[in-house]
C-alpha cells in the first residue's frame, strides 16, 4: 500500500478522470463535451475493476487448486455501469443530433446567442421540424 | 407469497413494464390510459405499504429470494415509504393533467414515447425510494435521469434541448459522484447493503478514503437536488419543459434527491459522523440561506412565470437543506415535512401554469393581464398555491416553516429565523407581481375568446389545492409521519 508504484492504478483512473473533466468544462462543441463525459465516466469504471482485484489472486472462475481468487462483484456492478454509461452518450448524441437540427450549431456559443435573441423575442422558436406532425 | 408480500418491487415493476409496452403501442390514447393505470395501481401500492410500514415497521423485501448481503435488498422505512407515496400520489394527477396538455405541446406521433419516457421518470423515482442498496440506488437514479432528459427535450421551445443537454451534462457529472462515493465505501466496507454499510462505516470513519467518499457523495447528491450553487441547470430545464413535466419533475425529482440525501447522511454515514464530525450543519445552513436569498431575490426579476417559480424551487430546496443543516429533531422533521408542501404547493402551482399555458400558449408575465376574470378557477389555484408558497395559514408552507422556525429558536439561531422571514418576504413579492397582472391588469382586446381551462386540467389542480389546505390544517398525517421518520433517522429510538 506504500509509495507511488504499488497505486498506479489510482493515478491513471485520477488522471482521467480529471482529463475527461477538463474537457467537459473547457470544450466548447458539445461531441467534445460529450466525449469528455464518457471519459470521465469510464475512469471511475476503471477504478472500479481495480479494486476488485486480489494480490496473487486468480480469476474468479472455479478451479480446482486456486485457493485465491479476485473480487468479481465489482466487475459486475460496473457491466451495469457501463451500460448507463452507454445510454447517457447515446441520449447525449440524440440531443446533439436534434440541437444541431434547432440551431444549426453544435458550438455553445453559437446556441448561446442565439438563445440571447430568443428571450428578447415575443414568439418561442420551435423545437420540431415541420415534418413533425403538430396539432 | 401472495401478492401483498411483493408490493415493494410491485411499486417499480408496474411502471417499468408499462414503459416498453408504450412504446409498442405507439398510439397517444391507448399509451396515456395505460401510463394512468399504472401509475394508479402504484398509488394504491403505495398507499398499502405506507400503511403497512406505519402499523408493523420497516418492510424487508429480498429480490429474487436472495438474501440481503449477497442479494439486493428492497428495505422500505417509514422515510422511504412517505416519500414513494409522494411520488406515487404525483404521478397518477400529473397523468389525468397530461392528455391534453400534451396533445397541445408534443408532436402527435411522439406522444406515446413521451409516456414510456414519463413512466420510466416514475419508475427510477419509486425505485429510489423502496432499495436498500446504494449501487441498485444509483442505477434507480440515472434511469430517472436519463428519462428525464428525454422528457425536457421535448418541450416545444428549442431552448428545451440546449437545457437538456446543459442536465445531461451536470446530471451525469453528479451521478459520476455518486458513483465515485459508493466506489469508495465499498473499498473501505465490502458490502453495498445500506444497513450493513451503517453498520460497518464507524469503525473506518476515521480513514480519508471514507471521507472523500462522503465528499463525492454529498456533492453528487447536491449536484441532483439542485442544492445552491449546484442548481445551474435547473431554471431552464424547468422553464422549457413540457407543462406536465415540470410539475411531475419539481414536485417529485428533487424531493426523491433530498431523500438520497437524508439516507445517506444521516443513516448511512450516522448523525454523529455526517452532522458532527464533518462540518456539514454548518455547510448545508449557509448554503440553504444563501439559495433562499439570492434564488428568491432572482425570481422577484423573472419576466418568465415558469422560470421565476423555477428559482422558487431552488430556494424552497434552501429551507430544506437548512432543516437538515439544523442537525435537530425539530429540523429534520421540517425538512421531510417542507419535501411532502413542497410536492403539493409546486405541483398546483406547475400544473396551474400548465393550464395557463393550454390556453394561452404563453406563461410571461405580460401574457397574465386580466386572467383573473378570465380563467377564474385556474388562477384562483395560482393565488391559493402561491400563499402556500409564502407560508400563509392554513396552508401547508405555513406548517412546514413553522417548524422551521421552531427548529431555529430551539437553538437560539434568531438570525436565521429573520433570514426565512426574508424569504418569505420575498415570496410575497414575487407572487403579488403575478396576481398584481392577473386581477389588476388590462386583459388585450382578444379577451372574449378566452375560456376557463378544460376539466380534465382542473381538477388535478384542485385535489393539489385542496390537500395543500387540507394538510394545512389537518397536520395529523403529514407531521405526524414526518416527526416519526426524523426521530429515527436521527437514531433517537434506535
Amino acid at each position: 500500500m506504500s509509495g507511488l508504484p504499488g497505486l498506479y492504478n489510482y493515478w491513471i483512473a485520477v488522471f482521467l478522470m480529471m482529463a475527461g473533466f477538463y474537457v467537459v468544462i473547457s470544450q466548447g462543441n458539445l461531441v467534445k463535451k460529450l466525449v469528455g463525459l464518457a471519459l470521465f465516466q469510464t475512469s471511475v469504471f476503471i477504478l472500479y475493476i481495480s479494486l476488485g482485484k486480489v494480490a496473487g489472486g486468480s480469476a474468479p472462475i472455479f478451479d480446482a487448486g486456486v485457493t485465491v481468487y479476485s473480487n468479481p462483484l465489482p466487475h459486475v456492478l460496473i457491466l451495469t455501469a457501463i451500460v448507463v454509461g452507454l445510454a447517457t452518450t447515446a441520449v447525449g448524441l440524440a440531443l446533439i443530433v436534434r440541437i444541431q437540427e434547432a440551431y444549426g450549431s453544435v458550438e455553445e456559443e453559437d446556441i448561446h446567442a442565439q438563445d440571447l435573441i430568443d428571450d428578447e423575442r415575443e414568439t418561442p422558436t420551435q423545437a420540431f421540424g415541420p415534418e413533425d406532425d403538430r396539432q | 407469497m401472495t401478492l401483498l408480500d411483493h408490493l415493494p418491487v410491485l411499486v417499480v415493476l408496474l411502471p417499468l413494464f408499462a414503459a416498453p409496452l408504450c412504446v409498442l403501442i405507439d398510439r397517444a390514447r391507448p399509451a396515456w390510459l395505460l401510463s394512468l393505470i399504472a401509475s394508479l395501481l402504484s398509488l394504491a401500492a403505495a398507499i398499502t405499504l405506507l400503511m403497512q410500514v406505519s402499523s408493523s415497521g420497516a418492510i424487508r423485501y429480498q429480490l429474487g429470494g436472495w438474501a440481503a448481503p449477497w442479494g439486493i435488498e428492497y428495505r422500505i422505512d417509514l422515510l422511504g415509504a412517505y416519500v414513494l407515496l409522494i411520488v406515487s400520489a404525483i404521478a397518477p394527477l400529473v397523468m389525468v393533467f397530461a392528455l391534453r396538455s400534451v396533445e397541445k405541446e408534443i408532436p402527435r406521433q411522439r406522444i406515446a414515447r413521451f409516456y414510456a419516457a414519463m413512466l420510466l421518470v416514475f419508475a427510477g423515482l419509486a425505485g429510489i425510494t423502496v432499495t436498500g442498496d446504494a449501487f441498485n440506488l444509483f442505477v434507480f437514479l440515472e434511469i430517472s435521469s436519463l428519462a428525464s432528459y428525454a422528457v425536457i427535450s421535448m418541450g416545444s421551445d428549442r431552448r428545451a434541448l440546449n437545457a437538456a443537454f446543459q442536465y445531461l451534462v451536470m446530471g451525469t457529472i453528479g451521478a459520476t459522484f455518486i458513483l465515485i462515493g459508493i466506489g469508495f465505501l465499498y473499498m473501505m466496507t465490502g458490502t453495498l447493503n445500506m444497513i450493513d454499510l451503517a453498520e460497518r462505516l464507524p469503525a473506518v470513519s476515521e480513514t480519508r478514503t471514507v471521507r472523500a467518499g462522503f465528499a463525492f457523495l454529498t456533492v453528487g447528491i447536491g449536484l441532483k437536488l439542485a442544492l445552491f450553487p449546484l442548481h445551474l441547470w435547473l431554471p431552464n430545464a424547468y422553464a422549457y419543459a413540457p407543462s406536465a413535466v415540470t410539475a411531475f419533475l419539481a414536485a417529485t425529482a428533487t424531493k426523491v434527491a433530498v431523500y438520497a440525501l437524508l439516507r445517506f447522511l444521516l443513516e448511512i454515514f450516522g448523525v454523529q459522523f455526517s452532522l458532527q464530525a464533518m462540518p456539514l450543519d454548518l455547510i448545508l445552513m449557509v448554503l440553504g440561506l444563501a439559495g433562499i436569498v439570492s434564488a428568491s431575490l432572482v425570481a422577484v426579476f423573472q419576466q418568465n412565470v415558469k422560470r421565476m417559480l423555477a428559482y422558487s424551487s431552488v430556494a424552497q430546496i434552501g429551507y430544506m437543506m437548512l432543516g437538515i443543516g439544523l442537525a435537530s429533531t425539530t429540523g429534520v422533521t421540517a425538512a421531510i415535512l417542507h419535501v411532502f408542501n413542497h410536492a403539493l404547493m409546486k405541483g398546483a402551482l406547475f400544473l396551474a401554469l400548465g393550464a395557463v399555458a393550454y390556453r394561452i400558449g404563453s406563461v410571461t408575465l405580460r401574457d397574465f393581464a386580466g386572467l383573473g376574470r378570465r380563467m377564474p378557477w385556474t388562477m384562483a389555484a395560482i393565488v391559493i398555491g402561491g400563499l402556500s408558497l409564502i407560508g400563509v395559514p392554513p396552508t401547508v408552507g405555513f406548517v412546514s416553516k413553522w417548524y422551521l422556525v421552531l427548529g431555529t429558536l430551539e437553538q437560539g439561531l434568531w438570525p436565521v429565523a429573520l433570514l426565512i422571514l426574508l424569504g418569505s418576504l420575498l415570496a410575497l413579492i414575487y407572487v403579488w407581481r403575478l396576481v398584481e397582472a392577473a386581477y389588476f391588469g388590462q386583459p388585450p382586446s382578444d379577451a372574449a375568446t378566452l375560456q376557463e381551462a378544460p376539466l380534465s386540467m382542473l381538477i388535478p389542480v384542485w385535489i393539489l389545492v385542496g390537500a395543500n389546505i387540507y394538510f394545512g390544517v389537518y397536520t395529523e398525517v403529514s407531521v405526524g409521519v414526518a416527526s416519526r421518520a426524523a426521530i429515527q433517522l436521527m437514531g433517537i429510538e434506535g
